[in-house]
């Protein structure tokens, strides 16, 4: 392995032509390095260290880092591609190291694994080693691309297809004997299929230009969605492409277009860039197997329906970042899974509660301006005190905000997002594989205790994946409860008669009495009932009986849920507290503390509400406790309210997480007040 | 319990204990004992029996029905009842709700559950006016209007609801009105024998808020002239001496004598016509409170074309089911790429 040996200025390494040549570039404090050194020069690449910098980094988290790698045949245009990635990465201050691969041939036969010719580029926002190990997001041209380089992208990782070129006559020169992109081959990544030379050629059919110097734009188009879904700036593209093609107008025009439509395809298709990844470590035995947030979100759905014995119902409508989860559970009515796509946000948690009186274990799936526009039939659910499953994958907000960004600022919508006094639990997701175990505890608390239940994950667990460790089937929860099948009182004359809100003692849930039971007939509604009866009541009396037993009920749960586990001593004069997706960084970064000789605790809420009954323990006796939350302080609030601790926001609204560095910088700045 | 409420073929049967609030005179009274009456004379349990509604006056009526029922929120009443049919297809399922609630707040969804053919019976109040919120005028009522909230007229051009339920693809759109039970039971009955989404238009009086409002086309001894009875297979005619009827002209419905075009010139009515043209035009014949007015069955079609919503979400199950043998959660898990570490 060399070391760093040659200084350029930035940009005039554009469209690198060696053959067989592999050469390392590596960008420094915003200064490019390169070196080409003989011993580097090889048939394949073994990927190591190879920047020799001395800083001791002990962190080596993933967290803030993507390894992409652009891949098709030579005359695809994929070094020009990749090197103006990295140009523009490296503008907006990004450490960065690449790759680059050509094929040993000048001209390899056009489609053939022999002609493919990769750029790995490996971007972050910290000092980092390597061009990465396995990449993030494999950009594929061709099918040849695809087989020669799919072994490459790491289990999970994102493909990016120029669906246009999955013909059989490529899949022929790649050796694919059927198409890989329906047997299975790409089982375990997340695929998007892009038509790209299509839109490509759509993109350019104004211009004045032959179709196949269009054609040939394609790789601006590539560039132009990968530089949407990591957020490059456009401007330096733009003026690179008038500045290399100037004199040829219509190629320069053809670049910008196909530049801009594979931007625009981004930002309209809501391509995810952030993506939930966690640093290897040692592994317990078992059987694994890699998994995404939302799909981990839909398992764990039809998980609670076997366990509970109750049919599943979805009530959904499509909205980014949650759409994958109607998607995934909608392969799967071989396990009696209903799933409805509703003309509306609205009519999807209607229906789901519609189903839940028939006696399905009802879930709707959206983000924060689904659960807005939802809020009312959620009230509904806490009147009728039916249960209900909401499942918040959070979003930038307000408003549309940022649908392809992630951030955990739905905390006070799920905690108080109606109107009237309406309270639920609240449960959060704190990494992709925790979406199984927290999907199934939501419908745990929905059926035992007739309930909407909130469950919060986020874009970054939805789209990130992680290894997961199989469960066992027999460690998951029995969570199944039996609807009532007969009368529970007896009127004045002696007869048997059916009270609806009759609660048990224990839970003060009330009986689940669904349609089709003889003896049982009753009317709910949103009107405030009768204890008891739930006939339609405006005493004033009853009205604050009601209130305070619905109340009572959901506090009730904090008997119900495990108790906060602390990581650390237990008794450090710091605490973090952290919430959700969050759980990686705090993780990361508490431990490099530690390792600086920091006595710190980290307790992570995945019960938000109610909190768990040790929490004010937890609390109690610190000389700092950090809250660190992608919003702008929200559990703080929540227990600075409730348990009068000095507890300090740490919080970024940016549309991404934390680095571990930002929270090291942030706790030490606290501690040194 | 009294005997009545023991016996399925009385009335009191399907009626609650709950004490029925709706101003005294109010239209939704009648339409309440219709449909108790036809109850009392269906095949069908109440307990299998489901009433779901949203807001306003009429939707306080699962309250006044002895059997399932869901008293929601304004608007939503056609989802919750679709969530409902599609999860539970064993189960007799009505929706109730009035102009606003149905046509206003709630029209997206009432368009949907009828495009989808959902196994459910809607039945549409309509009095033209709000009347929980004390006389707003309503999508349904006539430009002009004058009401609280329009001092100076309503500008607001109303929706017809028998035009809207065909233009969304309805496969039973029915009208009658609160003052004639007879009719109302047969309607309502057709409604609820129809295998996917039926809507029914009930013409009802609101005696508070817009008093009379269908008068000069319901009150008895107008009823001859100004009722246009849908009979299936029958050309249209109507009038006291049967005088009247109505022809197709450049595409649109019209009032003849029928003396002077004969009675081959007359439409005759199909109910189950795959095309909706006719029907369409039918409906659109009044447009106002005091011309001749279509009641009974619009279009009632049934057949492979006009699947039921829940049948068909039920049957991808079984095929799925078929397909890949029943859901196995261990293998679920194991569904994506494993390996093992010892």
């Amino acid at each position: 392995m060399g070391s760093l040996s040659q200084c350029v200025p930035l940009g005039s390494n554009t469209g690198y032509r060696e053959i067989n040549t592999v050469r390392w570039v590596a960008v420094k404090n915003g200064v490019l390095w390169q070196h080409v050194g003989q011993d580097l020069i090889s048939d394949s690449v073994t990927l190591g260290v190879l920047v020799t910098d001395t800083a001791d980094r002990v962190d080596d988290t993933t967290l803030d880092r993507v390894v992409i790698r652009f891949a098709g045949d030579s005359g695809d245009g994929m070094q020009l591609t990749g090197d103006r990635f990295t140009s523009v990465s490296a503008a907006v201050g990004n450490d960065l190291a690449t790759l680059p691969e050509f094929p040993a041939e000048i001209r390899a036969p056009q489609g053939t694994l022999a002609g493919v010719s990769a750029f790995q580029v490996h971007i972050s926002d910290h000092d980092i080693h390597t061009p990465g190990d396995a990449p993030d997001v494999l950009v594929a041209m061709n099918p040849a691309a695809l087989r020669s380089e799919l072994d490459k992208l790491r289990s999970g990782g994102t493909l990016i297809l120029n669906d246009d070129t999955f013909d059989e006559r490529n899949f022929e020169k790649a050796g694919y004997e059927t198409d890989p992109r329906e047997d299975g081959t790409l089982d375990g990544y997340v695929v998007h299929r892009v038509n790209m030379t299509k839109m490509t050629l759509d993109a350019t059919s104004e211009l004045d230009v032959k179709k196949r110097d269009a054609e040939r734009s394609k790789n601006f188009f590539a560039l132009g969605l990968v530089s949407w879904m990591y957020s490059r700036p456009t401007e330096p593209t733009f003026e690179w492409i008038e500045q290399k093609f100037g004199k040829l107008p219509a190629v320069a025009a053809a670049n910008a277009a196909a530049f801009k439509a594979g931007h625009a395809f981004g930002e309209t298709a809501e391509m995810f860039g952030s993506q939930f990844k966690v640093a290897a470590a040692p592994q317990k035995p078992g059987e694994y197997t890699n998994i995404t947030g939302n799909t981990a979100t839909a398992w764990g759905m039809i998980a609670a329906g076997q366990l509970a014995k109750l049919p599943v119902f979805l009530g959904s409508y499509p909205i980014t970042p949650a759409s994958d989860i109607l998607h995934e559970l909608s392969r799967h009515k071989n396990f009696g899974v209903r799933t409805f796509q509703a003309e509306d946000e609205i009519a999807g948690v209607g229906a789901a509660l519609g189903a839940a009186f028939g006696g399905s274990l009802a879930f709707t799936t959206t983000s924060g301006p689904g659960v807005a526009l939802k809020a009312e039939t959620i009230g509904l659910g806490v009147s009728t005190e039916l249960p209900l499953v909401v499942i918040d994958v959070q979003r930038g907000g307000p408003s549309t905000g940022l649908p392809t960004k992630t951030e955990a600022s739905d905390l006070f919508l799920a905690m108080y997002g109606r109107h009237g006094e309406a309270p639920l639990p609240v449960v959060a997701a704190s990494t992709p594989a925790d979406c199984f175990h927290s999907a199934i505890e939501a419908a745990r608390l929905a059926i035992k205790y007739r309930t909407p239940v909130i469950l919060l994950t986020d874009g970054y667990l939805a789209n990130g994946s992680e290894p997961w460790l199989i469960p066992d089937l027999d460690s998951l929860p029995d969570i199944s409860s039996s609807f009532a099948t007969e009368p529970n009182a007896t009127d004045a004359t002696g007869a048997p008669m059916f009270l609806p809100y009759l609660r048990d003692e224990a839970t003060l849930a009330r009986p689940w009495a669904i349609p089709g039971t003889a003896g049982l007939e009753h009317r709910l509604g949103g009107l405030e009932k009768q204890d008891l009866t739930g006939n339609v009541n405006y005493d004033p009396t009853n009205h604050g009986l009601m209130t305070e037993l619905r109340e009572a009920k959901i506090n009730g749960i904090a008997d119900d849920i495990p108790p906060i586990d602390v990581d650390g001593p237990g008794d450090a004069p710091i605490l973090v507290v952290g919430w959700g997706s969050t759980r990686g960084s705090i993780t990361s970064a508490v431990e490099r503390l530690r390792n600086d000789g920091l006595q710190i605790d980290h307790a992570h809420i995945s019960h938000l509400h109610p909190f768990p009954a040790n929490l004010a323990d937890v609390l109690n006796a610190r000389q700092h406790i950090f809250v660190p939350e992608l919003n702008r302080g929200q559990l703080v609030k929540m227990l600075r309210a409730e348990f009068l601790v000095d507890a300090k926001p740490i919080n970024k609204v940016m549309g991404v997480p934390f680095t571990g560095a930002e929270l090291i910088d942030a706790i030490r700045e606290g501690i040194s007040q | 319990m009294t005997d009545v409420q023991l016996d399925p073929t009385k009335r009191g049967y399907w009626t609650s204990d709950q004490e029925v609030r709706w101003c005294p005179g109010c239209g939704d009274y009648g339409i309440l004992a219709a449909v108790q009456f036809l109850h009392a004379e269906l095949d069908v349990k109440r307990e299998d029996t489901v009433f779901i509604s949203g807001i306003g006056c009429a939707a306080r009526f699962p309250y006044y029905m002895s059997t399932y029922g869901m008293h929601t929120i304004h608007g939503r009443s056609p989802a919750i009842a679709t969530g409902l049919a599609i999860s539970r297809p064993d189960l007799n399922i009505w929706v109730v709700g009035g102009d606003g609630d149905m046509l206003s707040i709630g029209g997206n969804h009432l368009i949907h559950a009828l495009r989808r053919n959902v196994n459910v019976t809607i039945l549409l109040f309509n009095n033209q006016i709000y009347g929980l919120t004390k006389g707003q005028f309503s999508p349904t009522s006539e430009v002009g209007k004058v009401t609280k909230s329009t001092p100076m007229g309503s500008i607001d051009r109303p929706f017809n609801p028998i035009s809207l339920a065909l233009g969304a693809g309805a496969t039973f759109v029915g009208r009658t009105h609160d003052l004639d039970r007879k009719h109302m039971i047969e309607v309502f009955r057709r409604a609820h024998e129809h295998r996917g989404a039926s809507l029914v238009e009930i013409y009802q009086n609101c005696n508070v808020f817009n008093d009379g409002a269908y008068e000069s086309i319901t009150k008895r001894d107008v009823r001859a002239d100004m009722m246009i009875d849908l009979v299936d297979g029958e050309p249209v005619r109507f009038g006291a001496d049967n005088q009247r009827g109505v022809v197709m002209r450049d595409g649109r419905a019209q009032v003849v004598d029928v003396a002077d075009v004969g009675e081959s010139a007359l439409v005759v009515h199909h109910e189950s016509s795959h095309d909706t043209t006719p029907a369409f035009a039918m409906s659109l014949l009044a447009t106002d409170n005091v011309s001749p007015t279509p009641f009974g069955i619009f279009r009632a079609v049934e057949g492979p074309e006009y699947g039921e919503y829940s049948e068909m979400v039920n049957q991808q199950l079984l095929t799925a089911n078929e397909q890949s043998g029943p859901g196995d959660l261990k293998d679920l898990l194991r569904s994506g790429a494993t390996w093992t570490v010892s």
